[in-house]
């Protein structure tokens, strides 16, 4: 928690500058709601409850560094300027509304052969863009990397790890073991 | 435990060197050519630099193979202290690779890489594996005569045998979950569990060209190679890594030759077994079985 609050203030020197940039566009940092349940995926884990307002704070405002170029400043990654430098803010901003949860049953994967640009190759579903976006930074930032230090396991998640109740008795042996 | 023999390099030799190879000539050796492929199957491409060892993979599995119960949960992260091969109770492990140089350890998921021209495949003498056109290679556990050359025969150490059925030992591995779901047009259970997309499923084509896109856009992050695009003729699971293959337990000497061409002159005698095939295997399960049976009708008679 120590280095989080480094950060926090580490980066409040940045807030003056984000904020000059986000004066070009319609929607700011302030607009955003302070709490987001994600529940898209729940099912093996509880709905997460995102505060969201303190990643505004981490991120000094910045929506891109989550947001690609869908709403805050333009676009930074290299990869999505090369199309998206001047492109106008979005109206969806949720990452649901962009990256699919059937990301690989075979309507999504059909409709990305026939139409790539659309689709973008490379976009990932929905469950790999909350982890890929969440797990690096919290990584670096030494925030909670755990799989249950965001979502407790739901009982049927425990059925699937074997887990909890479902746990294997001490001394099971595994099969295939000698 | 394994033999420091290589197993390849040991099916090479014994086949080659052969009688078989001596003494049937070479005229269909050509039948053996590259084959490349099915151009619509389906592949997975494992990108080893988002994997965070979370074995979610693992629990998918078991719960949709029915596998039996594990020693320890899958949120048990002290398995990862040694490393694991996949077994008869699990068609997939993870294992842990502390790299030298990086700051956090590298995670590899195994199970078959469903190889365009399986070694398995065409070591077996019963016929009961089978490349379907979607990409997997699946057996039939029914013909499965338990001789075990497939398991000496694969390149990646995948099949493994179920001895606690000693009477039937049948080969095990991953089915890339081909009758509950590739065959339906879903992606595996394993694909679908995983938080980190580490597994993307698509066309084994366009996987391949997007391997390449992601390295070529991400050339600090990745070695310039796909581990399985060319290995031993291709696979259907393909892998992306930060560092050399060689750091993170691949084979980087097997080659891009399919194991099939090291044993091609052997293959010269196929016109042969096919004549005979029925009868000869016919034979060799009536004789397995008989043996059971006699010996069953001893035992009985002994009590
Ligand atoms: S990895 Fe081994 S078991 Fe799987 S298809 Fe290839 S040779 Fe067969
Ligand atoms: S493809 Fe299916 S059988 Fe193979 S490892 Fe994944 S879940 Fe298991
Ligand atoms: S589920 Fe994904 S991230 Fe977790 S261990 Fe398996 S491949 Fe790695």
């Amino acid at each position: 928690m120590k280095r989080k609050h480094y950060l926090i203030a580490g980066l409040a020197g940045l807030v003056v500058l984000a904020g000059a940039q986000a004066g070009v566009t319609a929607m700011d940092a302030a607009d955003a709601p302070a709490d987001i349940e994600i529940n898209s995926l729940a099912q093996l884990y509880e709905p997460v409850q995102f505060d969201h307002a303190m990643h505004v704070d981490a991120t000094s405002g910045s929506c891109v560094t989550c947001h690609h170029h869908t709403t805050g400043a333009p676009a930074e990654d290299p990869n999505c300027a090369r199309c998206h430098r001047t492109a106008a803010e979005s109206d969806v901003v949720g990452c649901k509304d962009c990256h699919s949860a059937k990301r690989f049953e075979a309507d999504y994967l059909k409709g990305v052969a026939e139409n790539k640009a659309l689709y973008h190759t490379e976009k990932v579903g929905l469950k790999g863009a909350y982890h890929l976006r969440c797990m690096g930074c919290h990584r670096e930032m030494g925030a909670p990397v755990g799989c249950q230090d965001c979502h407790s396991r739901t009982d049927a998640g425990d059925k699937m790890f074997r887990a909890g109740k479902y746990a294997p008795a001490p001394g099971t042996k595994p099969a295939g073991s000698h | 435990m394994m033999s420091t023999l290589n197993r390849r390099k040991f099916l090479k030799g014994g086949l080659l060197g052969g009688a078989a190879a001596t003494v049937l000539g070479t005229k269909k050796a050509e039948a053996a050519h590259s084959f490349g492929g099915y151009p619509e199957s389906m592949g997975v491409l494992v990108d080893l630099t988002r994997c965070v060892g979370c074995r979610s993979c693992e629990a998918a599995c078991n719960k949709e193979q029915g596998l039996p119960t594990p020693a320890q949960p899958f949120d048990d992260q002290s398995v990862l202290n040694q490393k694991r091969r996949t077994s008869e109770g699990a068609y997939t492990v993870v294992n842990r690779y502390e790299v030298p140089g990086q700051d956090h350890p590298l995670f590899r998921k195994i199970q078959c890489n469903h190889c365009n021209e399986p070694a398995c495949l065409t070591s077996c003498f019963v016929n009961a594996y089978k490349k379907t056109p979607e990409g997997a290679v699946v057996y039939d556990a029914s013909v499965c005569v338990g001789c075990r050359t497939c398991m000496v025969a694969c390149p990646f150490y995948v099949p493994a045998y179920s001895y606690s059925s000693v009477l039937n030992p049948v080969v095990k591995k991953c089915i890339f979950c081909y009758d509950t779901r590739l065959k339906l047009g879903r992606p595996p259970a394993c694909v679908e569990a995983c938080p980190q997309e580490v597994l993307t499923f698509g066309r084994r084509q366009d996987l391949i060209k997007l391997g390449h896109e992601r390295i070529r856009s991400n050339p600090d992050r990745y070695v310039d190679h796909i581990y399985g695009e060319k290995e031993v003729g291709g696979t259907a699971w393909m892998y992306l890594s930060s560092v050399g293959f060689e750091n993170v337990g691949f084979d980087t000497e097997l080659g891009n030759e399919p194991i099939i061409n090291y044993v091609k002159e052997f293959l010269t005698i196929v016109p042969m077994v096919l004549t005979i095939w029925p009868a000869l295997f016919g034979g060799f399960h009536l004789l397995a079985t008989r043996k059971e049976a006699v010996k069953n009708e001893q035992q009985a008679n002994k009590r």
